[in-house]
């Protein structure tokens, strides 16, 4: 009995990681539900939305400029380093952009937005929760996820796309700086070999992705927020665990949607 | 008699395993003023929160206007709660927004666009509470009761037919107790709002109550008239009244 009780409560602990798991999934999709479902119906708060995309996708601007444009440079001077041995040089613009825009752009900006917003919006949702702010909302007849979660998502689903856009350029921009004005890459072949290698394919895939982030962070931070619990102890540990699992989540799930874009949009088949 | 407007029958309700609402039942009628006493952490504030649908009982039912809403989702509770309004115990003024913006909030949320109209009613609203003055602060910037006034403008502003009160003259001075005392009253005779009234003071519950219940160990223990609750020799009830410990050794 003893030697089997160690088993057991590892047996306990997995059911009740496993329960939690499925009951936060759960939450998340009725949460995904509910929002699409008042965005349906019309219950849109414009005054609301457009303060969100303010917050959200001005708001991020400088953050996702400075993670692209630094990632573009060191990632040009690494491949720079290693093809130049190979008399390659030249190929460092195409395999800089299309890792921008398939991998790098999407997931460095989702994962700098998650920080700064999905974080934001966790912390603010959760102290209203524990402040019975929106139990005060509930009373005066106004649903909480048309008045916090629809323009939050609207926001985040017209914000996303663009910052990772401009995420991509300006880690495309930087990577020119640095291949032709520092390394002395030849500007021509570095510009032709980029654009024959870089299809709207890319750019649908990246936009893609970025919707895709754009809803594993609005939602999961929401969900963090709504669920807070035990005051300002329980608004930071929903934070903490809004940003982490908005990162893993993004991390997991760009493998996903690369292996299942890819069959739509296949690489190197040009 | 009538009717009642609210009827709860053998409300249960348990949190973190304690058995917190026994089985009330009570009924509320039309134009009354209620107060409900109890100790702290006897779940009187739990029960009104059942009454307005953030949270849903074990068992039991609350009947409103002839309807059992413990049972509706959030969408259906909504035109329930545009009848019921609430002040919460310590105001839960949304602290994004001014004083202003505040108490337009539910004329807005329930369509008034025109600004005048929206000045003009917050303007009422705060001078009911004594709040004139103040309408560009933001809540930190707020005492206890300077947020609780401001709640209960909110509360008011378009009057519903059943104000929840928790805990109205919590921390608030006497002189400031007494004006809500009287708005309470004032909202009773004037609008004829049935009020339901959670609190621990006396001075106010004599003054306010239409009839009083006591809440103890779950239950409805006592419901009467003021007078009746001045004169009763029940030692629960005369403990509770006359603010003695009893047999309770701390």
């Amino acid at each position: 009995m003893i030697e089997g009780r160690p088993i057991l409560n590892l047996f306990g602990l997995l059911v009740r990681v496993w329960t939690d798991l499925m009951a936060s999934l759960g939450q998340l999709a009725i949460l995904a539900g509910e929002t699409f479902s008042s965005i349906a119906c019309g219950r849109i708060r414009v005054r609301l939305t457009l303060q969100q995309i303010a917050e959200i996708g001005f708001g991020s601007q400088v953050v996702v400029i400075v993670t692209g444009a630094f990632t573009g440079a060191v990632f040009t001077a690494q491949a720079y380093f290693q093809f130049a041995s190979l008399n390659m040089e030249t190929a460092v613009g195409p395999v800089v952009t299309l890792s921008m825009f398939r991998e790098l752009g999407p997931v460095l900006a989702g994962l700098m937005v998650a920080g700064r917003v999905g974080a934001a919006m966790t912390a603010e949702i959760g102290t209203m929760k524990v402040t019975q702010q929106i139990d005060a909302l509930r009373a005066l007849a106004v649903n909480p996820v048309d008045y916090l979660v629809v323009p939050r998502a609207l926001a985040m689903f017209i914000s996303m796309p663009l910052l990772v856009v401009e995420c991509v350029g300006f880690g495309i921009l930087a990577s020119y700086y640095v291949g032709v004005e520092v390394l002395n890459i030849n500007g021509v072949y570095f510009l032709a070999n980029m654009t024959k290698f870089t299809e709207g394919s890319d750019i649908m895939m990246s936009l893609m992705k970025g919707f895709v982030f754009a809803g594993i962070i609005v939602f999961i931070s929401c969900r963090e927020g709504l669920h807070a619990k035990d005051g300002a102890v329980g608004v930071g540990r929903a934070t903490t665990a809004s940003v982490v699992t908005c990162s893993l989540a993004i991390l997991i799930a760009n493998f996903f949607l690369t292996m299942a874009l890819n069959i739509i949009f296949p690489a190197g088949q040009r | 008699m009538s009717a009642p407007l609210l009827e709860v029958r053998d409300l249960v309700q348990k949190i973190g395993g304690q058995e917190i609402l026994r089985g009330v039942s009570i009924e509320v009628q039309n134009g009354e003023t209620l107060v409900l006493l109890g100790k702290s952490g006897g779940g009187k504030s739990v029960f009104l929160r059942h009454l307005i649908g953030l949270m849903h009982p074990i068992s039991g039912s609350i009947i409103f206007e002839g309807r059992e809403i413990t049972s509706l989702s959030e969408r259906e509770m909504e035109p329930v709660r545009r009848k019921i309004g609430m002040l919460f115990q310590d105001g839960a003024l949304f602290d994004s927004m001014d004083v202003f913006d505040n108490v337009a909030f539910p004329l807005r949320e329930r369509g008034e666009k025109s600004p005048s109209v929206v000045s003009e009613k917050v303007a009422q609203a705060l001078t009911m509470v004594n709040m004139t003055g103040h309408e560009h602060k933001m809540p930190v910037n707020l005492s206890g009761g300077m947020r609780k006034r401001v709640a209960l403008a909110r509360a008011i502003i378009s009057p519903p037919d059943v104000i929840l009160y928790d805990e109205p003259t919590a921390g608030l001075d006497p002189i400031v107790s007494d004006s809500i005392n009287r708005l309470i009253r004032h909202l009773q005779r004037q609008l004829h709002v049935t009020s339901l009234v959670v609190t621990h003071d006396m001075v106010s519950c004599y003054h306010i109550a239409d009839r009083v219940a006591l809440l103890n160990e779950g239950r409805i223990y006592f419901l009467g008239t003021p007078a009746e609750l001045r004169e009763t020799k029940d030692p629960v009830i005369r403990d509770f009244v006359d603010g003695r410990s009893g047999e309770t050794v701390y």
